[in-house]
């Protein structure tokens, strides 16, 4: 076989970028996204809520709002409050007016008079996204645009969510929507842009109260782990085998 | 309202007592128009197939029509889902980084595979067709047949061979065809009902029994819709030889056409009794282990949803069409109304299935309803609703009509013997 110098050139570099091409698709990372990509956290965030603090002034809901720019009077929310209010005839009354962004400032639930005396226990209960192990909403994601860090935190790509609502059909929580600007599915991630430069959540650097509480379950230091791990919590519709990361004190069994 | 603060959903959806503040009716009129489209193209797929796979003769020329008319119907199966994403444009995503644990993400290979199966069956049976017409119509002259020509001869390939040996093979590759387009329809439909039976966060849609529910009930209103398409279709034929003075060949169609309806209503049955059979079970094993959810299901199914699901549904779409096509001296009129109701109830079962499943929240102490939009007032309200579906109904029928010009499914002497 004979090859002249003109063919050897041509096949050369003609191979050359018949491999580079395909190469290209591929991003060449940098040391430190290489290990964020791969390498096991020694972080894994969660949440602690004490629900015997609360006291619904809502400031979480408003704090939250407007840190992650959710249009603040759209009717959809990171994170919200319900109001439970058990009377003695068992029923149970719960309301969230406005995810209680405003507090609860009136007596009546849903326009119904309840009579102070008819009532057995009443209680808040802060919601946000659960953060779970097994997160269903990632699952069933079909581009993979919404994907679970190493450190736990569940997070949507607004580039990449083509916005067919699957994930919120799937969580069980009901924590995700569709953002009324962006039109891709939008959803609490513990305010991931401050706890990874060290800050606390909005919510939680608002709560007067210590309602609300954020740990790095893999620091057996952290003193909301150290809660977590030795006293009674509860977590929210266990039943789904999502593992959920947000843990309750004083929970109770009327909460849904 | 500011136009940024309207949140998807809110505009159909009415709340009561408590549901969590996120939650609306996400999924509406358009993911019920998905899995009725695509029932109804795996539905005329197999009513094709009964006559291409297991030999059923007298068959042949609705199962010539319903495969054509099935090829009309693919790409109105794709079509909802399109107009129901939020951001439509990132619709070939789920092709490019496919997530494999989703259900969706196989949507598009599924599909895909599909398509190219029912293309492929009917260029097989058709091929002859194809040489034939770019053969005739070398003779005539005019731009429009040149390039009605020219279009024949993009429809063969290239393949001019049609000596017997050539159909033979032709023939058998449409059979083969036929015989892996039955588990791969199936597989596209039943694969839409896991879409809804593996989310285990709805308590009405989780069940394992959802896509064998969703086959039988898609095959059911197939078959339904190309019974009716084709009598209206023949009917329209024998009225127009009337008026052209040939009583003979009208009755000779009249004739063919109730003996093709006779067997496929069989079929129907058959399928409607399976279909029936397992939505009963599911219903009655729900009821009986009584888990949790039962609570709020019941308030939705016996209360709020009572005349969609046991009026509509079960009684006006199953069992008056039912007793209509069982009871004897059957005409052809009653097949037409019994039919309708047919593709009703399915159309229902579609409905109480995707908009019933968001018709309680997932507190389980509230309810949503879902008032859909009849008058547009801007894009939203038109894709998702009232006209946004009757844009999907419509569409087969356009698409079916351009089709049939160049394979004429419909003409007894063309199409593989």
């Amino acid at each position: 076989m004979t090859c002249s110098r003109r063919d050897f050139l041509k096949e050369a570099v003609g191979g050359t970028l018949a491999t580079a091409m395909p190469l290209s698709a591929f991003v060449l990372l940098s040391k430190d996204e290489a290990k964020a990509a791969i390498a096991d956290s020694n972080i894994r965030w969660a949440f602690l809520v004490d629900t015997t603090k609360c006291v619904g002034c809502g400031l979480c809901v408003k704090a939250c709002k407007n840190e992650n720019e959710i249009p603040y009077d759209a009717a959809v929310t990171r994170t919200w409050v319900e109001r439970y209010v058990v009377t003695k005839d068992g029923e149970t009354h719960i309301d969230s007016p406005m995810g209680g962004r405003d507090g609860f400032i009136d007596e009546k639930i849903r326009d119904e008079e309840i009579d102070p005396e008819d009532i057995n226990k009443a209680f808040f209960v802060p919601k946000l996204c659960n953060q779970c192990e097994n997160p269903a909403c990632v699952q069933v994601c079909p581009v993979g645009a919404t994907y679970q860090t190493n450190d736990g935190i569940v997070l949507v790509d607004r580039d990449w969510c083509i916005g067919c609502g699957y994930c919120i059909m799937a969580c069980p929580y009901g924590v995700r929507f569709f953002h009324p600007e962006h039109k891709v599915a939008d959803k609490c991630n513990f305010c991931y842009h401050r706890i990874s430069k060290g800050m606390q959540p909005a919510c939680v650097e608002c709560c007067s109260f210590g309602a609300r509480r954020i740990a790095n379950l893999k620091d057996p230091d952290d003193p909301v782990t150290k809660i977590i791990t030795t006293e009674r919590v509860a977590v929210l519709k266990d039943e789904y085998g999502t593992k959920p990361h947000v843990f309750y004190l004083g929970l109770d069994a009327n909460v849904r | 309202m500011n136009e940024e603060l309207i949140v998807h959903g809110i505009e159909w959806t009415v709340k009561e007592l408590f549901v969590y503040p996120n939650e609306y009716i996400y999924w509406s009129i358009q993911i019920v128009m998905y899995p009725y489209m695509t029932g109804l193209v795996a539905g005329a797929f197999v009513l094709s197939s009964l006559y291409h796979v297991f030999g059923q003769k007298d068959l042949k020329e609705i199962a010539q029509f319903s495969l054509v008319f099935s090829l009309a119907l693919l790409p109105v199966a794709a079509l909802p889902l399109l107009l129901h994403l939020q951001q439509p444009l990132r619709a070939m995503e789920p092709l490019l980084t496919p997530h494999f644990t989703s259900a969706i993400a196989a949507f598009g290979i599924v599909f895909t595979t599909y398509a190219l199966i029912v293309l492929s069956e009917i260029w097989f049976v058709y091929r002859g067709y194809f040489v034939a017409q770019v053969h005739a119509l070398k003779e005539k002259s005019g731009f429009s047949n040149a390039m009605t020509r020219t279009v024949y001869r993009i429809l063969t390939i290239g393949a001019y061979d049609v000596s017997d040996a050539a159909k033979k093979v032709d023939k058998k590759a449409a059979t083969i065809l036929a015989a892996i387009g039955i588990p791969v329809a199936c597989f596209l439909h039943g694969y839409a009902g896991f879409i809804f039976g593996s989310v285990k966060a709805n308590a009405l849609w989780m069940s394992p029994l959802m896509p064998v529910i969703f086959i039988m009930s898609a095959v059911v209103s197939g078959i339904a819709l190309c019974m009716l398409t084709y009598i209206i279709i023949m009917e329209w034929q024998a009225f127009r030889r009337r008026r052209g003075g040939g009583a003979v060949e009208a009755r000779e169609i009249k004739g063919a056409e109730t003996e093709v309806i006779n067997k496929a209503t069989r079929y129907l049955l058959g399928f409607l009794v399976a279909a029936i059979s397992l939505e009963m079970l599911d219903l009655i094993f729900r009821g009986y282990t009584a888990m949790k959810s039962w609570d709020i299901l019941r308030s939705v199914m016996y209360g709020e949803d009572f005349v969609n699901i046991f009026i509509l549904q079960y009684t006006l779409g199953n069992l008056v069409p039912f007793v209509l096509l069982l009871l004897p001296g059957r005409t052809l009129k009653r097949t037409v109304l019994a039919l309708l109701l047919v593709l009703f109830g399915v159309f229902m079962m579609r409905w109480n299935v995707v908009i019933g499943g968001q018709a309680f929240s997932l507190s389980f102490s509230g309810y949503m309803h879902y008032e859909i939009p009849v008058i547009p007032h801007s894009i939203e309200t038109f894709k998702e609703g009232v006209f946004g579906a009757l844009t999907v109904i419509a569409t087969p029928f356009v698409l079916f009509w351009i089709i049939n010009k160049f394979v004429p499914s419909l003409r007894r002497d063309v199409g593989e013997t």
